[in-house]
């Protein structure tokens, strides 16, 4: 009994420096976060409690239009991830020769520092000499130059272009991996019955990838979400706030405007979105642990 | 055994078409180091000139030459890069490999919810809990200096290590641990002793990966709160430089490559064991 709880005591000493650590870096901090959203904390030097005042500021028209706005953008950015990250597990998985380079080879934009990739595509982008405008006009398909990250509806695009490139490489592995956890005898069953290669892999590969997609999709769901450098640097959330997140969004209103309480109100809007999608990540994978015991 | 070579031979079109495949899929992957790399080596007149051209002509090294020049900071932003990491690394080594031993070891009450409270730390970015952060750090004092970057990016970085580190040392049989325990070793002792030794392959692609994490995704802390020139990581450096209005682009690019190269060496130098830490959480036992 005695040598039970001494092992107890010994994982909670174990424990206690992360513990405190996150409590004092992260939990505190989102605690915090809740009570700022109802003052009006700022630079000065007095905070007033101000209720709900922040929160009824922040409802309108224009605040909608970010959430909406936030929303498409992430779906997108992490749909278009999932695409191409199975396509290129898939190409990946495939056993011809120069695979080991190839996979070495995705992994640079996961790898190097993000800022530093997104610098790269800013001047992709510039319309007068970047290489999408000018290649584009070099075959002729538009004519003049494409300034991507000045208008609005192509900024919006460009940025999510980048999203993706920087998110592919941790889709590909993770799906490849997962993919080569799919046991062999399948296959070759499946093969002995004169499957071929696409029946194949519409009905086991897929099917039994299921679950890491579904995991998958929700850790770059909740990345994405909070997406913060890429549209930061290419754009700072313009033109005429067309990019603008909520992120983007908190990060202008607390620190740009310092006007912190406000900030809070958003972020802890954001906190909630992320939290619903962590439940319903749950929810799901519970049910798929439940269904595979069955 | 002839089997598994027979189901993966590939008739010629399949060939062509999973080639077609790989080269779009890194095409993608890769065209901004190649245009980066090419608009690095274009000399400033060629690069503003239309029409476009892919090529350089009369490409040269020279942007890597002056651009030690034009970005004065340059060695200093790569050192600070390096410090922070390294740094960072360090802290999150001591936090998590005891954190990790408990969390494989030991069955108590809460010690679930314990481990998904963790997890869920990586739920939230560091740009949420920015303002917070941002007092935190006054308060502290440290705002302006290398710890204002190095304490905010330990927490984010712990989650993750704490995962892989976790799965790894699962795979230590148990029997070690109560061999030693029978034969009258502490806890301490059996961990340090017996633990730590096995589990430093392990260890060590944890502390791979926090390095890497960590030197790829300094900006946001960065760039708030320090504003201190002589403290700033290399992609903060870099994106003051960025934001002006003449920018000298073959410069920035050089200067990039040579920022990269560590990371990049580090990939090529690492990459089974990256892969086969990002897999070690991945899949499913």
């Amino acid at each position: 009994m005695s040598v039970q709880r001494s092992t107890v005591i010994f994982a909670w000493i174990l424990l206690l420096p992360a513990l405190l650590y996150v409590t004092v870096i992260v939990a505190y901090p989102l605690v915090d976060t809740f009570i700022l959203s109802f003052t009006d904390a700022s630079l000065k030097k007095t905070t007033n409690w101000v209720g709900w005042a922040n929160y009824d500021k922040i409802f309108n028209e224009t605040f909608a239009e970010v959430i909406f706005r936030t929303f498409v953008w992430t779906f997108f950015s992490v749909s278009i991830k999932m695409i191409i990250g199975v396509f290129g597990a898939t190409m990946l998985n495939a056993a011809v020769p120069g695979r080991a380079l190839f996979r070495v080879l995705t992994m640079p934009p996961w790898i190097v520092p993000m800022a530093i990739g997104i610098f790269m595509w800013g001047w992709m982008y510039n319309g007068q000499f970047g290489m999408i405008s000018g290649m584009l006009q070099n075959w002729g398909i538009v004519d003049g130059p494409v300034a991507f990250l000045a208008r609005g509806e192509t900024a919006f695009w460009a940025t999510i272009i980048t999203d993706v490139w920087i998110g592919v490489p941790l889709v590909t592995l993770y799906m490849l991996a997962a993919m080569q956890a799919i046991p062999q005898d399948l296959y070759e069953a499946a093969w002995t019955d004169g499957a071929g290669r696409f029946y194949r892999f519409r009905r086991i590969t897929l099917p039994l990838l299921v679950p890491s997609l579904i995991t998958m999709s929700m850790l770059s769901l909740i990345a994405t979400f909070n997406s913060f450098d890429i549209i930061w640097i290419l754009t700072q959330g313009g033109p005429n706030g067309e990019t603008t997140t909520m992120i983007i969004d908190t990060y202008r209103t607390a620190i740009g405007s310092k006007k912190y309480g406000e900030g809070a109100a958003r972020a802890v809007l954001i906190c909630i979105f992320l939290s619903i999608f962590c439940l319903a990540y749950f929810r799901v994978t519970s049910r798929l642990a439940s269904g595979e015991s069955r | 055994m002839s089997q598994p070579a027979m189901i993966n031979r590939y008739r010629w079109y399949e060939l062509v078409a999973i080639y077609c495949g790989i080269f779009v899929f890194l095409a993608f992957i890769l065209a901004p180091f190649v245009e980066g790399f090419l608009v690095s080596l274009k000399p400033l007149g060629l690069l503003f000139s239309s029409p476009y051209k892919f090529w350089p002509q009369n490409g040269s090294f020279a942007a890597y030459k002056s651009m030690w020049v034009s970005v004065p900071g340059f060695a200093r932003y790569i050192f600070n890069s390096f410090f922070i990491s390294s740094i960072v690394t360090a802290i999150v080594l001591v936090l998590v490999v005891p954190a990790a031993y408990a969390f494989a070891r030991f069955k108590f009450r809460g010690s679930g919810a314990l481990l998904a409270a963790f997890l869920a730390v990586n739920m939230f970015s560091g740009a949420v809990l920015l303002i917070p952060l941002f007092r935190l750090m006054r308060s502290l004092g440290v705002l302006n200096t290398y710890f204002a970057m190095i304490v905010p990016g330990v927490a984010f970085l712990i989650p993750s290590a704490i995962w892989l580190l976790r799965t790894y040392m699962m795979r230590i049989p148990r029997e070690l641990d109560e061999a030693a325990f029978v034969d009258g070793a502490s806890h301490f002792y059996t961990l340090r002793r017996v633990i730590l030794p096995i589990a430093m392959p392990g260890i060590t692609v944890v502390a791979i990966t926090t390095f890497i994490g960590s030197y790829a995704q300094q900006f946001i802390f960065a760039l708030t709160f320090n504003s201190k020139t002589e403290y700033m990581p290399l992609p903060v450096g870099l994106f003051a430089y960025f934001g002006r209005q003449e920018v000298i682009w073959n410069e920035l690019m050089a200067a990039s490559f040579v920022g990269i190269a560590p990371a990049v060496i580090l990939i090529f130098l690492m990459q089974r064991y990256l892969v086969a830490g990002l897999t070690a959480g991945a899949v499913k036992q």
